[in-house]
């Protein structure tokens, strides 16, 4: 499988990362190439392979249903950009 | 001071007890020779009075009584770790000015044993990359340089500048991060020692994440006893951690052993690459003779999806990253473009101009593997024969105590030499199946090339078996003489 021109641009669209028409052409070829490599994977028989979602086996915790941690507003906003209020600001997304 | 900066941390801590200089000595003696070395760009940050705060403390506790067992050390801390108010960037331009107003659990577990700090060490950006150039402040250079040459030389990464800064004598010990082995592969490039512990020993939080269920912290230091006493300290149970692993933190110093009777090295055909420089097979051999001195037995293994490794990683990785970076979008911390007028566009723009080259391109490949419809195909097929990779593990370990193999397939190599992302990512050909398969691992260095640069041999033991790892890695050490020191140009 290999990815077009179109196709990189709506993975770019999906990632939200702005990207000139150089830089998506720079891009295509070096993500064919890097996907070409990967599709060797295909030669491995994994029938009946469980897919590996946890390294070292290990249970999940539960902890105890209680508040620990909180009340750190200013923590919160101190490396916002654009704080406001005691909130996040951002760009007006209502007209 | 200077004679205090070849010391190894054991020789700092116990020099430091028995009253021989004292911890104000060791950190000015390291500051003035960090402020000296600003030509190798291994730190981003510095932070003299941290060290200093750290030694004055560690001075007024001596001789009454119980000290912490890193009481008068200072460190280097790899850039991707949280350091409450001071800049933690991973590296990144997308994290300017970032300042946590918390502490990572590792670096504080470091705090806590004692442990001053020195600053912030250069890394790839978001810990992607094998030779430190994808850094935003640029490229970390080498200490070491080839016979005879003055060409700059990379210093391995993620971790360059951990790597960089043991080597040049400018942290007697640094903190590094291994997600496919970026501690281990800049450790064998500036000849030290590197471990990554088994997935879970250190906890993740408050480390900049990239792949979650490969990231791993882990110690870089001169020698091999430096590394289990620094990972003892970074070590342990964190319930702030989900995949920790609560399990108390075993005593590796005090077990350090180079005997290894009755032990059998797993050496692994697959790993017999033909591409790979002569001299890097040589020193494999010498190292199989030097693990036998010790009174071990080579056994031949067999890791049959070796070379199915990297490609897996290529897919785990990204997969993994695109979705942790997704928090990068200027709205919390970090930058932010302005003069855009959608929210949809700040995101965009915001990580169009902090993200560096070789993240949007792992960015990109993530997003591609998990998208709709490619998501089998990709994604389910490498966590499918990532367990395949972990089944060779174990049964390998039926077989035999350590493995043994060369750390990476090259010496250093040139600043802006490898430019082919590809090309890149094979330089951790021998690294990622120990992390695919979250097993222990160690870089050792084990000779020079014959343009001078260092080599290193790489060990891999079971799950939770640091210990066998140490050891056979202080049995190289003991044999292998390596005193080797970059000749002092910056």
């Amino acid at each position: 499988m290999s990815v077009s021109p179109e196709q990189v641009r709506h993975i770019a669209k999906l990632a939200r990362i702005a990207m000139s028409d150089e830089e998506l052409d720079r891009l295509v070829p070096e993500l064919n190439n890097i996907l070409g490599w990967v599709e060797q994977l295909g030669e491995v028989n994994t029938d009946g392979i469980e897919p590996l979602t946890a390294v070292i086996e290990q249970k999940l915790r539960l902890r105890e249903d209680a508040v620990t941690d909180g009340d750190i507003r200013d923590d919160v906003l101190a490396n916002a950009p654009e704080p406001q209020h005691g909130f996040f600001g951002v760009p007006k997304v209502i007209e | 001071m200077s004679e205090l900066t070849s010391k190894t941390i054991a020789e700092l801590r116990d020099g430091f007890r028995g009253g021989e200089f004292s911890a104000r000595e060791i950190a000015e003696g390291y500051n003035a020779a960090v402020e000296a070395a600003r030509l190798l760009n291994a730190y981003t940050v510095t932070t003299p009075d941290d060290a200093l705060a750290a030694a004055a403390a560690a001075d007024k506790t001596r001789g009454q009584g119980d000290l912490p067992p890193l009481a008068g050390v200072p460190l280097g801390i790899k850039d991707l770790f949280a350091t409450k108010g001071v800049d933690s960037t991973a590296g990144s331009r997308i994290l300017k000015g970032f300042k946590p107003t918390y502490e990572s659990t590792v670096t504080g577990n470091l705090r806590r044993a004692g442990a001053g700090m020195l600053g912030k060490l250069n890394m790839d950006e978001f810990a992607m990359g094998s030779s430190n150039e994808t850094s935003a402040y640029g490229p970390v250079i080498s200490p070491w340089r080839r016979k005879g040459s003055n060409v700059g030389l990379t210093p391995g990464g993620s971790s360059g500048g951990s790597a960089a800064a043991v080597a040049a004598l400018i942290a007697p010990g640094a903190t590094g991060t291994d997600t496919g082995g970026s501690i281990r592969q800049p450790a064998a490039f500036a000849g030290i020692c590197g471990i990554k512990p088994t997935y879970g020993r250190c906890s993740r939080w408050g480390i900049v994440a990239f792949a979650s269920s490969l990231d791993q912290a882990g110690p870089m230091a001169k020698t091999v006893r430096d590394c289990a006493i620094l990972l003892e300290a970074m070590a342990g149970f964190d319930p702030k951690d989900s995949t920790s692993l609560d399990l108390p933190v075993p005593q590796w110093e005090a077990n350090l052993s180079s005997d290894l009777k009755g032990k059998r090295v797993g050496i692994p055909k697959e790993y017999r690459i033909d591409s790979v420089p002569a001299e890097i097979n040589a020193l494999w051999d010498q190292g199989i003779e030097w693990l036998k001195d010790a009174g071990a037995t080579p056994v031949e293994i067999s890791l049959p999806h070796t070379k199915y490794a990297l490609p897996t990683y290529y897919i785990i990785a990204p997969a993994e990253a695109s979705s942790n970076l997704a928090r990068y979008d200027g709205v919390r911390y970090g930058l932010r473009e302005e003069g855009v007028k959608t929210l949809d566009d700040m995101y965009s723009a915001t990580r169009a101009e902090g993200f560096g080259a070789e993240v949007k391109r792992r960015i990109m490949i993530g997003t591609y593997v998990l998208s709709a419809g490619f998501y089998d195909a990709y994604f389910t097929k490498a966590q499918r024969v990532r367990a395949l990779i972990k089944q060779d593990f174990a049964k390998a370990f039926e077989q035999c105590d350590v493995i043994l193999t060369p750390t990476a397939p090259s010496a250093a190599f040139g600043i802006g030499e490898t430019t082919d992302p590809l090309a890149m990512y094979l330089n951790d050909v021998f690294a990622v199946p120990a992390s695919l398969a979250g097993l222990p691992a160690m870089s050792v260095p084990g000779g020079l090339d014959a343009q001078g640069l260092p080599l290193g041999l790489h060990l891999i033991g079971n799950e939770l078996d640091e210990q066998i790892v140490l050891n056979a890695g202080l049995a190289i050490e003991e044999r292998a003489g390596f005193t080797a020191r970059p000749e002092k140009w910056w």
